[in-house]
Protein backbone atom coordinates (compact mmCIF):
# COMPACT_ATOMS: atom_id res chain seq x y z
CA UNK A 1 0.00 0.00 0.00
CA UNK A 2 0.98 3.37 -0.97
CA UNK A 3 2.55 5.65 2.18
CA UNK A 4 -0.84 8.36 2.00
CA UNK A 5 -3.90 6.94 0.59
CA UNK A 6 -6.37 9.72 0.26
CA UNK A 7 -10.10 9.25 -0.11
CA UNK A 8 -12.96 11.77 -0.25
CA UNK A 9 -16.78 11.31 -0.23
CA UNK A 10 -18.80 13.99 -1.30
CA UNK A 11 -23.12 13.90 -1.80
CA UNK A 12 -25.52 16.36 -0.27
CA UNK A 13 -25.91 16.80 3.52
CA UNK A 14 -27.69 13.98 4.90
CA UNK A 15 -26.41 11.36 2.27
CA UNK A 16 -24.46 9.48 5.20
CA UNK A 17 -21.52 10.44 3.23
CA UNK A 18 -19.69 11.68 6.45
CA UNK A 19 -20.46 8.08 8.16
CA UNK A 20 -19.36 6.63 4.97
CA UNK A 21 -16.01 8.15 5.76
CA UNK A 22 -15.98 7.29 9.56
CA UNK A 23 -16.78 3.50 8.45
CA UNK A 24 -13.71 3.37 6.26
CA UNK A 25 -11.47 5.09 8.90
CA UNK A 26 -12.32 2.62 11.43
CA UNK A 27 -12.30 -0.40 9.22
CA UNK A 28 -8.23 0.86 8.34
CA UNK A 29 -7.60 2.27 12.01
CA UNK A 30 -9.00 -0.24 14.44
CA UNK A 31 -9.70 -3.49 12.55
CA UNK A 32 -6.62 -3.45 10.27
CA UNK A 33 -4.63 -1.44 12.48
CA UNK A 34 -2.98 0.70 9.83
CA UNK A 35 -2.68 5.19 10.81
CA UNK A 36 -6.00 6.59 9.85
CA UNK A 37 -7.60 10.14 9.67
CA UNK A 38 -11.14 11.28 9.20
CA UNK A 39 -12.60 14.61 8.49
CA UNK A 40 -14.90 16.79 7.09
CA UNK A 41 -16.32 19.51 5.34
CA UNK A 42 -20.02 21.13 5.67
CA UNK A 43 -22.26 23.95 5.61
CA UNK A 44 -24.49 24.89 8.39
CA UNK A 45 -27.58 23.29 6.91
CA UNK A 46 -28.86 20.06 8.70
CA UNK A 47 -30.24 18.65 4.99
CA UNK A 48 -28.78 19.89 1.79
CA UNK A 49 -26.02 21.65 0.25
CA UNK A 50 -22.81 19.86 -0.87
CA UNK A 51 -20.67 18.22 1.54
CA UNK A 52 -17.41 15.85 1.55
CA UNK A 53 -15.94 13.58 4.10
CA UNK A 54 -11.82 12.90 3.22
CA UNK A 55 -10.13 9.56 4.69
CA UNK A 56 -6.39 9.39 4.58
CA UNK A 57 -5.08 6.11 5.50
CA UNK A 58 -1.39 4.96 5.45
CA UNK A 59 1.07 3.02 7.28
CA UNK A 60 3.25 6.01 8.72
CA UNK A 61 1.80 8.40 11.22
CA UNK A 62 -0.52 10.99 9.08
CA UNK A 63 0.22 14.85 9.57
CA UNK A 64 -1.77 16.82 7.40
CA UNK A 65 -4.69 15.14 7.81
CA UNK A 66 -7.05 17.10 4.95
CA UNK A 67 -6.13 15.75 1.31
CA UNK A 68 -3.26 16.95 -1.01
CA UNK A 69 -3.93 14.64 -4.41
CA UNK A 70 -7.17 12.75 -3.74
CA UNK A 71 -6.77 9.00 -4.98
CA UNK A 72 -10.26 7.83 -5.27
CA UNK A 73 -12.74 10.29 -5.26
CA UNK A 74 -16.95 9.40 -4.71
CA UNK A 75 -19.61 12.25 -5.90
CA UNK A 76 -23.33 11.22 -5.22
CA UNK A 77 -24.54 14.48 -6.41
CA UNK A 78 -23.71 17.16 -9.59
CA UNK A 79 -23.22 19.91 -6.65
CA UNK A 80 -20.80 17.48 -4.89
CA UNK A 81 -19.02 16.33 -8.34
CA UNK A 82 -18.81 20.23 -9.31
CA UNK A 83 -17.60 21.40 -6.11
CA UNK A 84 -15.37 18.82 -4.57
CA UNK A 85 -14.05 15.90 -7.50
CA UNK A 86 -11.09 17.86 -8.29
CA UNK A 87 -7.57 17.38 -6.84
CA UNK A 88 -7.64 14.38 -8.24
CA UNK A 89 -4.06 12.64 -9.34
CA UNK A 90 -3.41 11.72 -12.05
CA UNK A 91 -4.59 7.94 -12.88
CA UNK A 92 -6.54 8.25 -10.21
CA UNK A 93 -10.47 7.31 -9.58
CA UNK A 94 -13.89 9.07 -9.56
CA UNK A 95 -17.09 7.08 -9.34
CA UNK A 96 -20.03 8.78 -9.69
CA UNK A 97 -23.59 7.93 -9.15
CA UNK A 98 -24.26 7.47 -12.49
CA UNK A 99 -28.29 8.88 -11.95
CA UNK A 100 -27.66 12.00 -10.74
CA UNK A 101 -24.17 13.15 -11.87
CA UNK A 102 -24.41 13.69 -15.86
CA UNK A 103 -21.65 16.27 -16.59
CA UNK A 104 -18.24 14.68 -15.04
CA UNK A 105 -15.36 16.64 -14.48
CA UNK A 106 -12.65 16.19 -16.71
CA UNK A 107 -9.17 15.14 -15.99
CA UNK A 108 -6.42 12.47 -16.04
CA UNK A 109 -8.18 9.85 -13.79
CA UNK A 110 -10.69 7.19 -14.85
CA UNK A 111 -14.27 7.77 -14.27
CA UNK A 112 -16.38 5.32 -13.26
CA UNK A 113 -20.34 5.05 -12.84
CA UNK A 114 -22.91 2.56 -10.91
CA UNK A 115 -26.43 3.90 -10.32
CA UNK A 116 -25.78 3.46 -6.30
CA UNK A 117 -29.02 5.43 -5.43
CA UNK A 118 -31.14 3.32 -7.62
CA UNK A 119 -29.40 -0.04 -6.47
CA UNK A 120 -29.96 0.86 -3.05
CA UNK A 121 -33.88 1.51 -3.56
CA UNK A 122 -34.07 -1.57 -6.28
CA UNK A 123 -32.29 -3.93 -5.23
CA UNK A 124 -31.43 -3.34 -1.29
CA UNK A 125 -34.95 -2.46 -0.87
CA UNK A 126 -33.67 1.09 1.09
CA UNK A 127 -32.35 4.28 -0.19
CA UNK A 128 -31.22 5.39 3.41
CA UNK A 129 -28.61 3.15 2.30
CA UNK A 130 -26.63 4.50 -0.37
CA UNK A 131 -24.04 5.14 1.21
CA UNK A 132 -23.15 1.89 2.29
CA UNK A 133 -23.59 1.09 -1.12
CA UNK A 134 -21.31 3.45 -2.37
CA UNK A 135 -18.84 2.63 0.68
CA UNK A 136 -18.59 -1.08 -0.57
CA UNK A 137 -18.33 0.05 -4.18
CA UNK A 138 -15.33 2.54 -3.29
CA UNK A 139 -13.78 -0.51 -1.21
CA UNK A 140 -13.97 -2.98 -3.99
CA UNK A 141 -12.89 -0.87 -7.14
CA UNK A 142 -9.74 0.90 -4.68
CA UNK A 143 -8.89 -2.47 -2.00
CA UNK A 144 -7.80 0.18 0.08
CA UNK A 145 -9.23 -2.22 2.79
CA UNK A 146 -10.03 -6.05 2.98
CA UNK A 147 -14.02 -7.00 2.03
CA UNK A 148 -13.85 -7.88 4.91
CA UNK A 149 -13.03 -5.13 7.34
CA UNK A 150 -14.97 -2.99 5.42
CA UNK A 151 -18.03 -5.03 6.31
CA UNK A 152 -16.93 -5.59 10.14
CA UNK A 153 -16.58 -1.58 10.79
CA UNK A 154 -20.28 -1.19 8.94
CA UNK A 155 -21.88 -4.20 11.39
CA UNK A 156 -20.14 -2.33 14.20
CA UNK A 157 -21.85 0.89 13.26
CA UNK A 158 -25.51 0.21 12.48
CA UNK A 159 -27.74 -1.06 15.06
CA UNK A 160 -28.84 -4.55 15.56
CA UNK A 161 -32.04 -4.26 13.36
CA UNK A 162 -30.14 -2.75 10.59
CA UNK A 163 -26.92 -5.14 10.31
CA UNK A 164 -29.00 -7.88 7.49
CA UNK A 165 -29.58 -4.92 5.18
CA UNK A 166 -26.31 -3.05 5.68
CA UNK A 167 -24.59 -6.47 4.94
CA UNK A 168 -26.60 -6.90 1.67
CA UNK A 169 -25.75 -3.22 1.02
CA UNK A 170 -22.41 -3.39 1.47
CA UNK A 171 -21.92 -6.92 -0.59
CA UNK A 172 -23.94 -5.24 -3.35
CA UNK A 173 -21.87 -2.45 -3.38
CA UNK A 174 -18.40 -4.62 -3.00
CA UNK A 175 -19.24 -6.95 -6.03
CA UNK A 176 -20.21 -4.20 -8.66
CA UNK A 177 -17.11 -1.99 -7.45
CA UNK A 178 -15.02 -5.09 -7.85
CA UNK A 179 -16.68 -6.06 -11.41
CA UNK A 180 -15.80 -2.20 -12.60
CA UNK A 181 -12.14 -2.96 -11.32
CA UNK A 182 -11.99 -5.66 -13.74
CA UNK B 1 -4.13 -6.97 28.00
CA UNK B 2 -4.48 -4.67 25.12
CA UNK B 3 -5.52 -0.95 25.82
CA UNK B 4 -8.55 0.34 24.58
CA UNK B 5 -8.72 2.16 21.31
CA UNK B 6 -11.15 3.52 19.51
CA UNK B 7 -11.91 5.81 16.81
CA UNK B 8 -12.76 9.35 18.54
CA UNK B 9 -13.62 12.73 17.91
CA UNK B 10 -10.73 15.45 18.73
CA UNK B 11 -13.91 17.01 20.70
CA UNK B 12 -14.80 13.63 21.99
CA UNK B 13 -11.47 12.73 23.06
CA UNK B 14 -11.36 16.13 24.77
CA UNK B 15 -14.39 14.73 27.10
CA UNK B 16 -13.09 11.52 27.68
CA UNK B 17 -9.54 13.30 28.46
CA UNK B 18 -11.68 15.33 31.18
CA UNK B 19 -13.18 12.13 32.59
CA UNK B 20 -9.72 10.41 33.14
CA UNK B 21 -8.70 13.91 35.19
CA UNK B 22 -11.77 13.26 37.49
CA UNK B 23 -13.90 15.87 36.31
CA UNK B 24 -17.06 16.16 37.91
CA UNK B 25 -18.75 19.30 36.72
CA UNK B 26 -19.70 20.52 33.52
CA UNK B 27 -21.35 24.22 32.89
CA UNK B 28 -21.94 25.19 29.33
CA UNK B 29 -24.15 26.49 26.28
CA UNK B 30 -24.01 24.49 23.18
CA UNK B 31 -21.93 25.81 20.19
CA UNK B 32 -20.32 24.97 17.41
CA UNK B 33 -17.73 23.43 16.89
CA UNK B 34 -17.34 22.30 20.30
CA UNK B 35 -20.63 20.74 21.19
CA UNK B 36 -19.48 17.03 20.85
CA UNK B 37 -17.61 18.04 24.12
CA UNK B 38 -21.03 18.95 25.97
CA UNK B 39 -23.18 16.04 24.34
CA UNK B 40 -20.29 13.38 25.58
CA UNK B 41 -20.00 14.52 28.83
CA UNK B 42 -23.95 14.88 29.06
CA UNK B 43 -23.98 11.83 28.75
CA UNK B 44 -20.94 10.23 30.62
CA UNK B 45 -20.78 12.86 33.94
CA UNK B 46 -23.98 11.38 35.36
CA UNK B 47 -22.25 7.85 35.11
CA UNK B 48 -19.59 9.16 37.30
CA UNK B 49 -21.51 11.13 39.63
CA UNK B 50 -20.84 14.38 38.12
CA UNK B 51 -23.25 17.01 37.14
CA UNK B 52 -23.77 18.60 33.91
CA UNK B 53 -25.88 22.00 33.25
CA UNK B 54 -26.47 23.42 30.14
CA UNK B 55 -27.14 27.14 31.17
CA UNK B 56 -28.80 30.11 30.02
CA UNK B 57 -25.84 31.31 28.17
CA UNK B 58 -22.27 31.38 28.21
CA UNK B 59 -21.81 34.02 30.79
CA UNK B 60 -24.26 31.92 33.31
CA UNK B 61 -22.17 29.00 32.18
CA UNK B 62 -18.91 30.46 33.45
CA UNK B 63 -20.15 31.29 36.86
CA UNK B 64 -21.42 27.79 37.11
CA UNK B 65 -18.08 26.23 36.57
CA UNK B 66 -16.46 29.16 38.82
CA UNK B 67 -18.75 27.97 41.40
CA UNK B 68 -18.77 24.36 41.17
CA UNK B 69 -14.93 24.47 41.18
CA UNK B 70 -15.05 26.46 44.37
CA UNK B 71 -17.07 23.42 46.33
CA UNK B 72 -14.02 21.12 44.87
CA UNK B 73 -15.48 19.43 41.87
CA UNK B 74 -13.03 19.57 39.21
CA UNK B 75 -14.85 22.09 36.32
CA UNK B 76 -14.91 22.14 32.59
CA UNK B 77 -16.83 24.44 29.77
CA UNK B 78 -16.29 23.95 25.91
CA UNK B 79 -17.06 26.55 23.84
CA UNK B 80 -15.99 28.67 20.84
CA UNK B 81 -14.73 32.23 20.20
CA UNK B 82 -18.40 33.98 20.81
CA UNK B 83 -18.79 31.92 23.76
CA UNK B 84 -15.26 32.87 25.12
CA UNK B 85 -16.01 36.59 24.41
CA UNK B 86 -18.94 36.49 26.50
CA UNK B 87 -16.75 34.39 29.58
CA UNK B 88 -14.29 37.13 29.41
CA UNK B 89 -15.25 39.18 32.66
CA UNK B 90 -15.30 35.58 34.84
CA UNK B 91 -12.37 34.37 33.30
CA UNK B 92 -10.98 37.25 34.93
CA UNK B 93 -13.03 36.62 38.42
CA UNK B 94 -11.23 32.98 38.34
CA UNK B 95 -8.02 34.71 37.79
CA UNK B 96 -8.04 37.10 40.92
CA UNK B 97 -10.14 34.75 43.31
CA UNK B 98 -7.83 31.85 41.89
CA UNK B 99 -10.30 28.70 41.14
CA UNK B 100 -9.02 26.11 39.52
CA UNK B 101 -11.14 25.64 35.82
CA UNK B 102 -10.47 24.45 32.30
CA UNK B 103 -11.92 26.25 29.38
CA UNK B 104 -11.95 24.11 25.89
CA UNK B 105 -12.22 27.06 23.24
CA UNK B 106 -12.92 24.99 19.92
CA UNK B 107 -11.75 27.76 17.21
CA UNK B 108 -14.02 29.21 14.76
CA UNK B 109 -13.12 32.03 12.35
CA UNK B 110 -14.43 35.53 13.66
CA UNK B 111 -14.85 38.09 14.91
CA UNK B 112 -18.27 38.00 16.12
CA UNK B 113 -20.12 34.76 15.11
CA UNK B 114 -17.74 34.46 12.23
CA UNK B 115 -17.89 30.84 10.14
CA UNK B 116 -19.27 28.33 12.77
CA UNK B 117 -18.71 25.37 10.86
CA UNK B 118 -14.54 26.68 9.59
CA UNK B 119 -11.68 26.31 11.72
CA UNK B 120 -10.03 29.45 12.53
CA UNK B 121 -6.95 30.18 15.23
CA UNK B 122 -7.65 33.76 15.72
CA UNK B 123 -8.57 33.62 19.38
CA UNK B 124 -4.66 32.99 20.29
CA UNK B 125 -4.02 36.40 21.60
CA UNK B 126 -7.14 36.38 23.20
CA UNK B 127 -6.34 33.65 25.64
CA UNK B 128 -4.05 35.76 27.16
CA UNK B 129 -5.32 39.18 26.82
CA UNK B 130 -8.97 38.32 26.21
CA UNK B 131 -9.73 39.21 30.14
CA UNK B 132 -8.64 42.66 31.35
CA UNK B 133 -5.95 43.15 33.74
CA UNK B 134 -2.69 41.95 34.50
CA UNK B 135 -3.04 38.29 35.54
CA UNK B 136 -1.09 34.99 34.30
CA UNK B 137 -2.88 32.97 31.62
CA UNK B 138 -2.23 29.41 30.61
CA UNK B 139 -3.20 28.21 27.24
CA UNK B 140 -2.90 24.64 25.82
CA UNK B 141 -3.14 23.59 22.04
CA UNK B 142 -2.93 20.48 20.92
CA UNK B 143 -2.76 18.97 17.44
CA UNK B 144 -4.17 16.02 17.74
CA UNK B 145 -6.63 13.12 19.05
CA UNK B 146 -4.52 11.99 21.18
CA UNK B 147 -2.85 14.67 22.67
CA UNK B 148 -6.40 16.15 22.90
CA UNK B 149 -7.09 13.61 25.51
CA UNK B 150 -3.32 14.11 27.26
CA UNK B 151 -3.60 17.74 26.82
CA UNK B 152 -7.15 17.96 28.75
CA UNK B 153 -5.80 15.89 31.78
CA UNK B 154 -3.01 18.14 31.82
CA UNK B 155 -4.72 21.02 31.29
CA UNK B 156 -6.92 19.94 34.66
CA UNK B 157 -3.49 19.59 36.30
CA UNK B 158 -1.93 22.98 35.58
CA UNK B 159 -5.44 24.18 37.30
CA UNK B 160 -5.18 22.53 39.93
CA UNK B 161 -2.02 22.75 40.95
CA UNK B 162 -1.90 26.50 40.10
CA UNK B 163 -4.96 27.27 41.41
CA UNK B 164 -6.34 29.29 38.00
CA UNK B 165 -7.80 28.81 34.67
CA UNK B 166 -6.20 26.98 32.18
CA UNK B 167 -7.62 27.16 27.84
CA UNK B 168 -7.34 24.30 25.95
CA UNK B 169 -7.33 25.62 21.86
CA UNK B 170 -7.90 23.88 19.46
CA UNK B 171 -9.12 24.22 15.87
CA UNK B 172 -12.69 23.07 14.19
CA UNK B 173 -9.56 20.36 12.09
CA UNK B 174 -8.65 18.76 15.16
CA UNK B 175 -11.73 19.17 16.40
CA UNK B 176 -13.78 17.92 14.33
CA UNK B 177 -11.50 15.32 12.96
CA UNK B 178 -11.15 11.51 13.84
CA UNK B 179 -8.31 9.29 14.52
CA UNK B 180 -7.72 6.35 16.75
CA UNK B 181 -7.05 6.87 20.55
CA UNK B 182 -5.21 4.00 22.86
CA UNK B 183 -7.40 5.23 25.93
CA UNK B 184 -4.94 5.18 28.85
CA UNK B 185 -4.87 2.95 32.14
CA UNK B 186 -5.38 4.56 35.33
CA UNK B 187 -2.32 5.40 36.93
CA UNK B 188 -0.37 5.85 33.28
CA UNK B 189 -1.23 9.73 33.11
CA UNK B 190 -0.40 11.66 36.02
CA UNK B 191 -3.58 13.14 38.01
CA UNK B 192 -3.17 16.29 40.11
CA UNK B 193 -5.77 17.35 42.57
CA UNK B 194 -5.66 20.72 44.12
CA UNK B 195 -4.01 21.06 47.88
CA UNK B 196 -6.09 20.88 50.69
CA UNK B 197 -5.37 22.96 53.70
CA UNK B 198 -3.80 21.99 56.72
CA UNK B 199 -4.50 23.90 59.00
CA UNK B 200 -8.15 24.33 61.30
CA UNK B 201 -10.87 25.86 59.91
CA UNK B 202 -10.51 28.36 62.31
CA UNK B 203 -7.06 29.08 60.85
CA UNK B 204 -7.60 28.99 57.35
CA UNK B 205 -7.29 32.07 54.82
CA UNK B 206 -7.95 30.99 51.77
CA UNK B 207 -4.75 33.52 50.30
CA UNK B 208 -2.07 33.14 52.88
CA UNK B 209 0.82 33.15 50.63
CA UNK B 210 3.36 31.91 53.29
CA UNK B 211 1.71 28.76 52.37
CA UNK B 212 3.66 29.27 49.17
CA UNK B 213 3.40 31.05 45.72
CA UNK B 214 -0.26 28.57 45.42
CA UNK B 215 -2.21 28.76 48.84
CA UNK B 216 -4.54 25.54 49.50
CA UNK B 217 -7.72 25.85 48.38
CA UNK B 218 -10.80 24.51 50.89
CA UNK B 219 -14.14 23.60 49.51
CA UNK B 220 -16.93 26.15 49.68
CA UNK B 221 -19.57 25.02 51.92
CA UNK B 222 -17.33 22.73 53.91
CA UNK B 223 -16.78 23.76 57.56
CA UNK B 224 -14.38 26.00 56.19
CA UNK B 225 -15.72 29.42 55.69
CA UNK B 226 -14.03 31.75 53.80
CA UNK B 227 -14.93 34.90 51.39
CA UNK B 228 -14.42 35.03 47.84
CA UNK B 229 -14.49 38.32 45.80
CA UNK B 230 -13.43 39.65 42.52
CA UNK B 231 -11.95 42.64 44.54
CA UNK B 232 -8.36 43.04 45.23
CA UNK B 233 -8.10 41.04 48.75
CA UNK B 234 -6.27 40.66 51.62
CA UNK B 235 -5.22 36.99 52.45
CA UNK B 236 -8.34 36.23 54.46
CA UNK B 237 -10.41 36.82 51.05
CA UNK B 238 -11.37 40.20 52.04
CA UNK B 239 -11.43 43.38 49.73
CA UNK B 240 -8.25 45.36 50.66
CA UNK B 241 -6.96 48.68 48.93
CA UNK B 242 -3.96 48.51 50.92
CA UNK B 243 -1.16 49.08 48.60
CA UNK B 244 1.57 46.62 49.86
CA UNK B 245 -1.09 44.29 50.22
CA UNK B 246 -2.23 44.55 46.34
CA UNK B 247 0.74 44.85 45.17
CA UNK B 248 1.94 41.62 47.01
CA UNK B 249 -1.27 39.74 45.86
CA UNK B 250 -1.04 41.17 42.22
CA UNK B 251 2.69 39.61 41.60
CA UNK B 252 2.10 36.68 43.74
CA UNK B 253 -0.71 35.59 40.78
CA UNK B 254 1.45 36.70 37.83
CA UNK B 255 4.89 35.24 39.04
CA UNK B 256 2.77 32.14 40.13
CA UNK B 257 3.63 31.24 36.14
CA UNK B 258 5.87 32.95 35.22
CA UNK B 259 8.27 31.33 37.98
CA UNK B 260 7.12 28.04 37.01
CA UNK B 261 7.32 28.56 33.09
CA UNK B 262 9.76 25.00 32.93
CA UNK B 263 6.86 22.81 34.21
CA UNK B 264 4.33 24.83 32.33
CA UNK B 265 6.30 24.72 29.17
CA UNK B 266 5.76 21.89 26.61
CA UNK B 267 7.07 21.54 22.99
CA UNK B 268 8.17 19.71 20.09
CA UNK B 269 10.56 19.72 17.82
CA UNK B 270 10.90 18.51 14.64
CA UNK B 271 14.17 18.38 12.08
CA UNK B 272 15.20 21.80 14.08
CA UNK B 273 19.29 20.61 14.62
CA UNK B 274 20.30 22.08 11.64
CA UNK B 275 17.81 23.94 10.00
CA UNK B 276 17.81 27.05 8.19
CA UNK B 277 14.18 27.75 8.39
CA UNK B 278 12.36 27.12 10.93
CA UNK B 279 8.54 26.88 10.73
CA UNK B 280 6.78 27.79 13.78
CA UNK B 281 3.05 26.75 13.98
CA UNK B 282 0.33 25.20 16.83
CA UNK B 283 -2.49 23.32 16.47
CA UNK B 284 -3.71 21.88 12.58
CA UNK B 285 -1.68 23.98 11.10
CA UNK B 286 1.16 22.24 12.67
CA UNK B 287 0.57 19.35 10.99
CA UNK B 288 0.35 20.99 7.56
CA UNK B 289 4.02 22.37 8.35
CA UNK B 290 5.50 18.88 9.33
CA UNK B 291 4.42 17.76 5.97
CA UNK B 292 5.71 20.87 4.49
CA UNK B 293 9.15 20.38 6.36
CA UNK B 294 9.08 16.97 4.60
CA UNK B 295 8.32 17.89 1.70
CA UNK B 296 11.32 20.85 1.46
CA UNK B 297 13.52 18.35 2.80
CA UNK B 298 13.23 16.19 -0.51
CA UNK B 299 13.92 19.59 -2.24
CA UNK B 300 17.33 19.89 -0.22
CA UNK B 301 16.15 23.21 1.69
CA UNK B 302 17.04 22.76 5.69
CA UNK B 303 13.31 23.25 7.46
CA UNK B 304 12.20 21.94 10.52
CA UNK B 305 9.09 22.45 12.77
CA UNK B 306 8.72 24.13 16.66
CA UNK B 307 5.69 23.27 18.05
CA UNK B 308 4.48 25.11 21.20
CA UNK B 309 1.88 22.49 23.11
CA UNK B 310 1.91 24.78 26.03
CA UNK B 311 1.18 28.42 24.09
CA UNK B 312 1.05 30.20 26.75
CA UNK B 313 3.17 30.83 28.80
CA UNK B 314 5.18 32.11 25.25
CA UNK B 315 8.40 30.04 24.71
CA UNK B 316 10.55 32.41 24.68
CA UNK B 317 13.50 30.98 25.51
CA UNK B 318 13.60 28.16 22.97
CA UNK B 319 11.80 30.50 19.86
CA UNK B 320 14.78 33.24 21.02
CA UNK B 321 17.34 30.47 20.53
CA UNK B 322 16.09 29.31 17.47
CA UNK B 323 16.17 32.98 15.82
CA UNK B 324 20.30 32.67 16.45
CA UNK B 325 19.93 29.70 14.72
CA UNK B 326 17.84 29.99 11.82
CA UNK B 327 18.12 32.26 8.61
CA UNK B 328 14.29 32.64 8.79
CA UNK B 329 11.06 31.49 10.91
CA UNK B 330 7.90 31.60 9.19
CA UNK B 331 4.84 31.37 11.36
CA UNK B 332 1.52 30.03 9.55
CA UNK B 333 -1.57 31.00 11.46
CA UNK B 334 -5.26 30.69 10.50
CA UNK B 335 -5.84 34.20 10.96
CA UNK B 336 -3.85 37.88 9.96
CA UNK B 337 -1.16 37.41 12.44
CA UNK B 338 -0.92 36.79 15.85
CA UNK B 339 1.88 34.71 17.51
CA UNK B 340 4.18 36.02 15.08
CA UNK B 341 4.32 38.97 16.94
CA UNK B 342 5.15 37.20 19.98
CA UNK B 343 8.03 35.12 17.92
CA UNK B 344 9.20 38.55 16.71
CA UNK B 345 9.67 40.04 20.08
CA UNK B 346 11.53 36.91 21.13
CA UNK B 347 13.44 36.61 17.99
CA UNK B 348 15.12 40.69 18.96
CA UNK B 349 16.16 41.14 15.00
CA UNK B 350 18.18 37.93 14.83
CA UNK B 351 16.24 36.40 11.88
CA UNK B 352 13.75 37.05 9.24
CA UNK B 353 9.88 36.41 10.94
CA UNK B 354 7.44 35.61 8.60
CA UNK B 355 3.76 35.30 8.52
CA UNK B 356 2.07 33.39 6.25
CA UNK B 357 -2.06 33.87 7.37
CA UNK B 358 -5.15 31.91 5.84
CA UNK B 359 -9.08 33.08 6.87
CA UNK B 360 -11.24 32.05 4.27
CA UNK B 361 -12.47 29.17 6.24
CA UNK B 362 -10.43 26.43 4.05
CA UNK B 363 -7.31 24.80 5.96
CA UNK B 364 -3.87 26.48 5.64
CA UNK B 365 -2.34 23.85 3.57
CA UNK B 366 1.03 22.68 3.41
CA UNK B 367 1.56 24.06 -0.30
CA UNK B 368 0.63 27.44 1.14
CA UNK B 369 4.02 27.36 3.69
CA UNK B 370 6.01 25.96 1.08
CA UNK B 371 5.56 28.87 -0.98
CA UNK B 372 6.37 31.20 2.21
CA UNK B 373 9.84 29.23 2.91
CA UNK B 374 10.50 29.64 -0.81
CA UNK B 375 9.88 33.26 -0.86
CA UNK B 376 11.70 34.34 2.23
CA UNK B 377 14.81 32.18 2.20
Amino acid sequence: MAERYELRFSGAGGQGLITAGIILAEAASIIEGKNAVQSQSYGPEARGGASKSEVIISDAPIDYPKATVVDACLAMTQEAADKYANGIKEGGILLLDADFVHNAPEGNFTVYRLPITRMAKDDVGREIVANVVALGAVIGLTGVVSKDAGEQAVLRKVPAAFKDLNKKAYNLGYSKGKELAG
Amino acid sequence: MAKKVALLQGNEACAQGALYAGCKFFGGYPITPSTEVAEVLSVELPKVGGKFIQMEDEIGAMAAVIGASLTGAKSITATSGPGVSLKQELIGYACIAEVPCVIINVMRGGPSTGMPTGPGQSDVMQAMWGTHGDHAAIALVPASCQEIFTETVRAFNLAEKYRMPVQVLFDEIVGHMRERIEFPEPGELEVIDREAPSVSPEDYKPYDSTKGQVPPLAAFGSEYKYHVTGLNKADDGFPTTKASLVDAEERRQVNKVLDNVADIESNEEYLTEDADVIIWAYGSTSRSARYAVNELRKEGIKAGLFRPITLWPFPNKRTAELAVQAKAIVVPEMNLGQMVFEVERAAKGNCVVAHEGRVDGDPLNPGQIMAKVKEVL
